[in-house]
């Protein structure tokens, strides 16, 4: 085969590879629109803080340090003791479960029955002040995420294509690992919504919330359960793009990558968000790969948008999406 | 007391309609006129207008236009950035290739470069609604911002990929450039915005701007008592563009001078003016004041007191400055959806009534 092809091939994969990140965030903000109709622009900014939780716990930081310094004149850093990566990211689940509860006793339990936009606006809010909390709490410098995933060059795929194709591909072991534990949190999120009796009371609460309510379901346990959930989902995108590119403030930007992602596969399907996840991916690393030496490169910061764009003038509610159906 | 009419003796129609319909009101207006264009320039120095006066005259332009999208129209935009970038862009070619053209002149054809580009990036939504929408409107904020570090014609191939206003004048006042004085352009950006404000509020209130509010309030519904979607939404954002690319085209020439595309016009900046409007209130003119004034100041404040008073570094006090407005804005979603301006409102009703309460 010319090098062309397999060089093209290449940047497919670690497209369908970065596709699968950016499913990662998706994900979380399928989960939450489909539970209460609430468009999650804090998604990314959740990841953000779950990985610099994360980070914070594994290293013995003292939380607040920076402020504590600045108020009392103190010279606090750390603990003194690192945490192994498991217990850490179990503390770090737990302060995801807190901060849902917060969110809903705080803010969403003040914005029921306002229309979508101004909840969409109240996260925007939400993304900015945990961003600052974040910061504040950990420290806004570049951290590095190590929890034990493997990390470079994959060289069984390496060796094998090179015999096949005389040509080795470079895929990342981080990259494996994220689609493996992608795949793993699709199906268990699909199992759980459709078979446990949680998941069948988050469908109602979907669904209508006022027949919902009427019928004993419990709005309040629900949002905290689905905010906890998309919560979990963060930590697992924030663990990988930690690991992948350090943990810093850009990693809340994954959240804007996430959205194209969303509106191809559509708001309400979970597949949906694997799916459009990968053809944005791959879009984008083939776009770059063929058409982005033409016209000066670095089209992976808009092209999602665009294609998103054009895709949506042909079928408004994206490829899985429940068709839009309006009444006057 | 004196916040009232006493009684309703309006003969004309003129008189029913017009904007201030107290008298205590329309007094507060000629005086604020009158301090803003008569006082503040005789006083004003260089820390003010740049730190206060100058950001506050553009912002409020930006406030302006993406109101009448937003709050007026209903179609959300996330693109502003890139569309001030369109104002910035366009107002530098202009300014480089004809120098001897006015720059009042040449900040207006920004403003109708960007709103023809507004008008392209508007076709979609008449098929996007809503978030879709919303998100739609990114692509425009990235790829303008993309297309404007890219294209060396641009920024006229200059090696460090920015651009930098030029020396021009108005009256014989430098506006732009480095010899410009305080009250120069404080006054060429109020001039600017009281000519805008003025022609927002009127076209708000006439057929233009019902029919935004109606397909704001149900498209399908205005689509049936017989308001065209098509001119409609175009026309939104034509005019709202044409405002954002002239606030653009300011920041650029006066505020700032020479800009780099990502950091002063990236998605950031978009952000912010969407804050001003919520905080101020969508669907309002004096909300888009209010909330210009509101995110300039707050910013210079709490500089002043967490650094100025209580010695904090920068980056921890810019830290802080995220978790207060992010807080604000939450706050004011649950308080006051309707912003500032449904304070002001709510005030007003009850000072014409005070002091009965009903």
């Amino acid at each position: 085969m010319p090098d062309q092809v397999l060089y093209a091939m290449e940047a497919g994969l670690n497209g369908l590879m970065a596709g699968v990140m950016y499913a990662l965030v998706a994900l979380g903000f399928v989960l939450i629109f489909k539970a209460s109709g609430i468009f999650n622009y804090a998604q990314g900014v959740l990841a953000l803080f779950a990985a610099l939780t994360l980070v914070g716990f594994q290293d013995g930081q003292i939380p607040f340090a920076h402020l504590i310094n600045a108020i009392f004149g103190t010279e606090l850093h750390n603990f003194g003791w690192t945490l192994p990566a498991f217990v850490a990211i179990v503390l770090a689940a737990a302060v995801m479960v807190l901060l849902a509860m917060v969110i809903e006793r705080y803010v969403l339990k003040h914005l029921v029955n306002q229309p979508p936009i101004i909840l969409f606006m109240a996260t925007i809010g939400m993304a900015y002040f945990l961003e600052g909390l974040g910061d504040i709490m950990w420290g806004a410098d570049i951290k590095k995420l190590d929890v034990g995933i493997p990390q470079g060059i994959n060289d069984t795929i390496e060796s094998v294509t090179d015999s096949l194709l005389g040509y080795g591909f470079f895929i990342d072991n981080l990259d494996i690992v994220a689609s493996v534990v992608a795949a793993l949190l699709v199906i268990s999120l699909t199992l759980f919504s459709q078979y446990s009796k949680q998941g069948r009371a988050l469908r109602a609460v979907a669904d209508d919330h006022q027949a919902a309510l009427s019928v004993g379901i419990s709005l309040r346990f629900i949002w905290v359960l689905v905010w906890s959930i998309a919560g979990f989902v963060a930590l697992v995108a924030g663990i990988m793009w930690g690991s992948k590119s350090g943990v810093q403030f850009s990693l809340s930007l994954i959240a804007l990558k996430a959205l194209p992602v969303l509106m191809l596969g559509g708001f309400t399907s979970i597949p949906g968000a694997i799916v459009g996840g990968l053809i944005i991916g791959m879009g984008e690393k083939l776009f770059e790969f063929f058409v982005g030496p033409m016209i000066g490169g670095a089209t992976e910061n808009w092209f999602a948008y665009v294609l998103a764009l054009l895709f949506l003038v042909f079928r408004p509610q994206g490829l899985f999406g429940e068709r839009i159906i309006e009444r006057v | 007391m004196l916040y009232r009419e006493a009684g309703d003796f309006k003969t004309t129609y003129a008189a029913d309609s017009q904007t201030f319909p107290i008298r205590f009101d329309r007094f507060a207006y000629w005086s604020l006129l009158v301090v803003a264009f008569l006082v503040v320039p005789f006083v004003i120095n260089d820390y003010w207008a740049n730190a206060v006066f100058v950001p506050f005259l553009i912002y409020a332009i930006a406030a302006l236009g993406l109101n009448i999208l937003t709050g007026y129209c209903g179609q959300v935009s996330l693109g502003t950035g890139g569309f001030m970038a369109v104002g910035a862009y366009a107002c530098y070619k202009l300014m480089t290739a004809f120098p001897e053209v006015s720059i009042l002149i040449h900040v207006l054809l920004a403003g109708g470069v960007t709103a023809a580009v507004g008008v392209v990036f508007g076709l979609p939504s008449l098929r996007i609604k809503g978030f879709y929408l919303a998100v739609a409107t990114l692509a425009a904020q990235f790829f303008l911002v993309w297309l404007f570090n890219k294209v060396p014609w641009f920024y006229n191939y200059s090696a460090s990929g920015q651009i930098s206003a030029p020396e021009r004048s108005v009256l014989g006042h430098a506006v732009t450039g480095a010899q410009t004085t305080a009250p120069a352009k404080y006054l060429f950006c109020l001039a600017i915005l009281f000519a805008l404000a003025w022609l927002a509020r009127n076209l708000t209130r006439g057929t233009v701007g019902r029919k935004w509010m109606a397909i704001r309030d149900m498209d399908i519904a205005a689509e049936i008592i017989g308001v065209n979607p098509l001119t409609t939404k175009l026309s939104a954002f034509a005019i709202s563009s044409f405002y954002i690319g002239v606030a653009g085209a300011l920041f650029f020439s006066v505020y700032l001078g020479a800009v780099e595309v990502g950091e002063a016009f990236g998605i950031q900046k978009s952000f912010l003016i969407l804050f001003m409007i919520i905080i101020g209130g969508l669907g309002s003119i004096f909300g888009s004041f209010a909330g210009a004034a509101f995110m300039v100041l707050l910013p210079v404040f709490l500089k002043n007191v967490l650094v100025g008073h209580l010695g904090w570094a920068t980056d921890l006090a810019a830290h802080v400055e995220l978790m207060i407005v992010g807080a604000l804005i939450v706050i004011f979603l649950i308080a006051e959806p309707h912003g500032m301006a449904q304070l002001w409102r709510l005030a007003k009703e009850k000072l014409r009534l005070w002091p009965f309460p009903h």
